[in-house]
C-alpha cells in the first residue's frame, strides 16, 4: 500500500493542438519547447513541485513519445519519488475491449484506480497548455476555506476577450452560479484557467455519473461542472492574479514568447525559491561573436551568434551565422541560420536549416495587404534552401528548395 | 570496456596554494572556470565518458562547495547502484594523514582494496582536457606498464610556473628514462600532468613501502623512485590541454575558450563535459547591450556592454557599464556605468554603479568572493 497523498494532480496531457499545425506534427502540445529552454509542460509540472504536490498523472494520448522521453522518471522536477512521484497514464485495453480517451473526463474516470492507490481527498486536474506560475496549495487551501466541492481558477480578462474563454458568473462570495461557454454578451470577465480542484469523493462519484450517461461527450467543461452545477454542489471561483496565457494557436505561442522578452514581464523566471525546472541537455555556455549584434533577445546554452538579434528568442544549441539577421523570431533547439538569411515573425522548429541568403517572414510593415500577414512557420529537421523565401503567414512541413 | 576496470580517483586538494586569490573558500578543483563549469568536471566527465562508473573524490578541507557542486553525482550520472561516486574525506584516524599523496592513498587503502577494479586512474583535476582514458589504459596495457603518466610537450618560462615542473625524457617506446624536477629548460619539454594510470596491488604496495621508509615527497619519492626501480611510461596528450597553476594561466585558460578551434575539442557532444545544473532561464540581452567576443552562461541579464569575457551563471550587468577581458562569476552584480577590465570577480561580488577597476593581461585584479565594491 502506498502512502497517502493528500492531493492527487491529474495532467491532461493527450490534445493533439492542431492549431499548431507542424509544431505538433510529431508530438503533443504540452512537449512543444517554450522560452528559449523549456517545454510547455514544465510550468505546471514546476507548479506542482513548488506547491509540494508529489503525485501527478499525465494523461497522454496523442504522439506521446516526445512527452514521454522529456518526463522519463520526473527527475528534473524531483518528482522521482518511490512513493509517488510523476506516472504516464496512456489508454490500456481492458476485459470489455480497449477505449481511447473520448474526453478530458473520461481520462481521469479511466484511471480512478490510479488516483485511488493513494487515497487523497482532494484532486488537482491540470492542462499541459497553459503558461503561468501558481502556488496550488494556495487554491486548495482556498477550496477547504470555502468547504467547496469544486474549485475552478479564473482570471480576469478584458470584457472585449471575453467572448473567447468559459466565464463563471458568480455571487458575492465567490460562488459560481452560472457558467457561459464562450458567451457572445459575457456577464462577467471571469475566465476559465482550466484549473480544478475537486473533493476526490465527489468527483468520483460525478464521474461514474458520467461514464454511465450515453449522451455524454465525457468533457469537464461541457459535461462534468454543469450536471454539479445542476444538482447544488457548492463551486467556487478561485481568482488568480498574474501571468497566464493560453499558447494553444501560433500566434499566442509566439506572443507568450516574446512576453519573456518584456523586461517588466509578470512571468517572473529569476525567482530563486519557485524555478520553471526543465531537462537540461548538456550544451557548453553560448557564444556571442565579434560580429553579433543582440538586441533585447533571450539566447539559451550552447548557441552561437555571429549575426544579428531583435526581440527573438534562441533555444539552445541554436547558430545564427555571420550577416544572418533574426528579428521578432523564435528558433528552436539546435536551428542553424546559414550567411545572409533573413528570419523574421517566425517560428522555426528544431534541427532546421534556414539556408544562405534565404528569407523566412517578414514584418507586417513590409506587407501590402495586412490580411495575407501572420507569423511563418517552418516544421522540424527541414532544409530551406539558397535564396529561398518563405511567406508570411505559411507553414512549411517540407523542404524547400534554394535558388539552384 | 577497459574502463569497467578502472576505479577513478579524484585528489582535489594538493594545489590549493597555488592560487590563493581563489581558494580561500574552495578546494582547488571547484575552482570556478569556463563560464558554467568547475575543474573537477573535466577529470570526472572524462572518467565517465571513459566507461569509468566507481569514482572516490578525495578531499581535505573546504570542501563544501565540492559536495554542492557534485551533490549524489547525479549531473555525471554517478548516481548509481553499482559503483558511482564516493567523497573521501578524513575521518578522525586519518586526519593529518591527508598532507602528501603517498599518505592520502594509505588512507584510502580499504576504499581501494574493496573496489572490484583491477586498475586505478588518479587525477588531479588540475587540467583542462577533454580525453579518453581508455586509450591510455590501452596504451598502458600494451606496454605492460607499471605506471602511466599523462604528459604533453609544453614551453617552460622561469617564474610562470607554478609548483614544480616535472619533467620526462622519454624513449622511442614511450617509456620514461628520466625524470627532471623543475629545470631550466626553455624550450619544449615533455611535462608530467598529475594523471596516471596503475595497477591496483602495485599501488598499494608501492605506497605501503613509501609509507615505512618515511618517504613522502610526490615527485622525488615516487615519480622519480619510480623511474628508477620500475617500467613507467608516458601518454602524450596532443590536444588542446592546460594545467592550471597560477592566476595567470587560469586567466589564459578561460580566455582559451573564446577560440572556437578550443570550444569544439572540449566541449562535444559525443563527449560531453557535464557539470551542476541550477534551472537559471536563458540570458537576457537588454536593449543597448553590446557583447562580442564572449562566453556567457544562462540566467544573466546584460544591459551594458561586454567585450572579450567570460561571464558566469546569474550575473547581472548593468546598463552602461563596460566589461573587458574579464571573468565575471556566478551571480555578480556590476553596477551602472561601471568599468572592468582585467578583472576576475570571484562569486558573488557586487561592483557598484560607476567604479573603475583595471588589472593588465599578465597580471588580472582579483576581487574575493561576496566582496562589496
Amino acid at each position: 500500500m502506498l502512502p497517502k497523498q493528500e492531493v492527487v494532480a491529474m495532467l491532461l496531457a493527450g490534445g493533439q493542438g492542431s492549431r499548431l499545425g507542424v509544431l505538433t506534427r510529431k508530438m503533443a502540445k504540452p512537449a512543444v519547447p517554450f522560452g528559449g529552454k523549456y517545454r510547455i509542460i514544465d510550468f505546471p509540472l514546476s507548479n506542482c513541485t513548488n506547491s509540494g504536490i508529489e503525485a501527478v498523472g499525465v494523461l497522454t494520448q496523442y504522439q506521446p513519445l516526445v512527452l514521454n522521453d522529456y518526463l522519463g522518471n520526473g527527475q528534473p522536477w524531483d518528482l522521482d519519488n518511490d512513493n509517488a512521484g510523476v506516472h504516464i497514464l496512456s489508454p490500456y485495453e481492458q476485459k470489455d475491449g480497449a477505449n481511447w480517451y473520448s474526453g478530458t473526463a473520461n481520462a481521469i474516470y479511466q484511471n480512478i484506480n490510479f488516483i485511488e492507490r493513494y487515497d487523497p481527498e482532494y484532486v488537482l486536474i491540470l492542462s499541459g497548455d497553459h503558461i503561468y506560475k501558481m502556488d496550488y496549495a494556495a487554491m486548495i487551501s482556498f477550496h477547504e476555506e470555502h468547504n467547496a466541492d469544486c474549485t475552478i481558477a479564473v482570471i480576469d480578462v478584458p470584457l472585449e476577450e471575453a467572448s473567447r474563454f468559459g466565464i463563471m458568473n458568480t455571487n458575492l462570495d465567490g460562488s459560481i452560479y452560472e457558467f457561459e461557454e464562450k458567451p457572445a454578451h459575457p456577464k462577467s470577465t471571469n475566465a476559465s484557467m482550466g484549473i480544478y480542484v475537486f473533493t476526490w469523493e465527489k468527483l468520483r462519484k460525478y464521474l461514474k455519473l458520467d461514464a454511465a450517461d450515453p449522451n455524454s461527450s465525457n468533457d469537464f467543461g461541457k459535461n462534468v461542472l454543469p450536471t454539479m452545477l445542476e444538482n447544488g454542489e457548492r463551486m467556487f471561483a478561485y481568482p488568480f492574479e498574474g501571468y497566464w496565457k493560453d499558447v494553444g494557436t501560433i500566434d499566442s505561442l509566439w506572443e507568450a514568447n516574446m512576453d519573456l522578452l518584456d523586461p517588466k514581464t509578470k512571468l517572473d523566471l529569476t525567482d530563486e525559491k519557485n524555478k520553471i525546472y526543465s531537462r537540461n541537455p548538456m550544451y557548453p555556455p553560448h557564444f556571442v561573436g565579434d560580429t553579433a549584434e543582440i538586441q533585447n533577445s533571450m539566447v539559451a546554452d550552447g548557441c552561437n551568434v555571429y549575426g544579428s538579434l531583435e526581440f527573438s528568442m534562441l533555444f539552445q544549441g541554436v547558430t545564427v551565422k555571420k550577416g544572418a539577421v533574426i528579428t521578432d523570431s523564435i528558433l528552436m533547439p539546435g536551428v542553424v541560420v546559414e550567411e545572409g538569411a533573413q528570419v523574421s515573425y517566425a517560428i522555426v522548429a528544431e534541427n532546421t536549416v534556414i539556408g544562405k541568403n534565404a528569407v523566412v517572414g517578414s514584418r507586417p510593415e513590409d506587407v501590402e495587404n495586412r490580411d495575407n500577414w501572420g507569423i511563418a512557420v517552418v516544421g522540424e529537421n527541414l532544409t530551406i534552401g539558397e535564396g529561398a523565401v518563405v511567406a508570411p503567414k505559411a507553414m512549411i512541413d517540407t523542404d524547400v528548395k534554394g535558388e539552384n | 570496456m577497459a574502463g569497467r576496470n578502472m576505479l577513478g580517483l579524484i585528489l582535489t586538494n594538493f594545489q590549493d596554494t597555488y592560487i590563493p586569490e581563489l581558494t580561500t573558500q574552495r578546494t582547488f578543483s571547484s575552482i570556478p572556470f569556463g563560464a558554467k563549469y568547475r575543474l573537477i568536471d573535466f577529470s570526472l566527465s572524462n572518467m565517465v565518458n571513459s566507461g569509468i562508473s566507481k569514482i572516490g573524490v578525495v578531499t581535505k578541507n573546504n570542501y563544501l562547495s565540492l559536495m554542492d557542486h557534485i551533490g549524489s553525482g547525479k549531473a555525471w550520472n554517478l548516481s548509481r547502484r553499482r559503483g558511482g561516486l564516493t567523497f573521501l574525506p578524513p575521518f578522525e584516524s586519518t586526519g593529518d594523514k591527508y598532507n602528501t599523496f603517498v599518505q592520502t592513498i594509505d588512507a584510502i587503502r580499504d576504499f581501494i582494496e574493496h573496489s572490484y577494479e583491477d586498475y586505478v586512474l588518479i587525477s588531479s583535476s588540475m587540467s583542462v582536457v577533454n580525453m579518453d582514458y581508455q586509450q591510455m589504459m590501452n596504451a598502458h596495457l600494451k606496454n605492460n606498464a607499471d605506471i602511466t603518466f599523462c604528459y604533453r610537450k609544453r614551453t617552460l618560462s622561469k617564474g610562470s610556473n607554478g609548483g614544480e615542473p616535472i619533467v620526462f625524457s622519454l624513449d622511442s617506446n614511450s617509456r620514461v628514462r628520466e625524470v627532471l624536477i623543475n629545470p631550466r629548460t626553455i624550450d619544449s619539454a615533455d611535462c608530467m600532468i598529475k594523471t596516471c594510470i596503475v595497477k591496483k596491488e602495485f599501488l598499494l604496495d608501492f605506497v605501503s613501502d613509501c609509507v615505512s621508509r618515511s618517504k613522502f615527497d610526490f615527485a622525488r619519492d615516487v615519480v622519480q623512485a619510480a623511474v628508477k626501480a620500475y617500467n613507467v611510461y608516458g601518454y602524450e596528450i596532443k590536444g588542446y590541454c592546460t594545467e592550471i597553476e597560477t592566476i595567470q594561466n587560469y586567466f589564459q585558460a578561460n580566455m582559451d575558450l573564446l577560440n572556437p578551434e578550443v570550444r569544439e575539442e572540449l566541449f562535444n557532444m559525443r563527449n560531453p563535459i557535464y557539470t551542476k545544473v541550477r534551472d537559471d532561464m536563458p540570458t537576457k540581452y537588454g536593449l543597448n547591450s553590446s557583447v562580442k567576443n564572449s562566453l556567457v552562461s544562462p540566467g544573466c541579464i546584460i544591459e551594458g556592454e561586454v567585450e572579450n569575457s567570460i561571464i558566469f551563471k546569474g550575473v547581472h550587468i548593468g546598463r552602461g557599464a563596460k566589461i573587458s577581458n574579464c571573468i565575471i562569476m556566478q551571480d555578480c552584480n556590476i553596477g551602472k556605468e561601471t568599468i572592468l577590465k582585467y578583472v576576475v570577480c570571484d562569486k558573488d561580488v557586487i561592483v557598484s554603479a560607476g567604479q573603475q577597476l583595471c588589472g593588465i593581461g599578465s597580471y588580472p585584479v582579483c576581487i574575493s568572493k561576496k566582496s562589496v565594491v
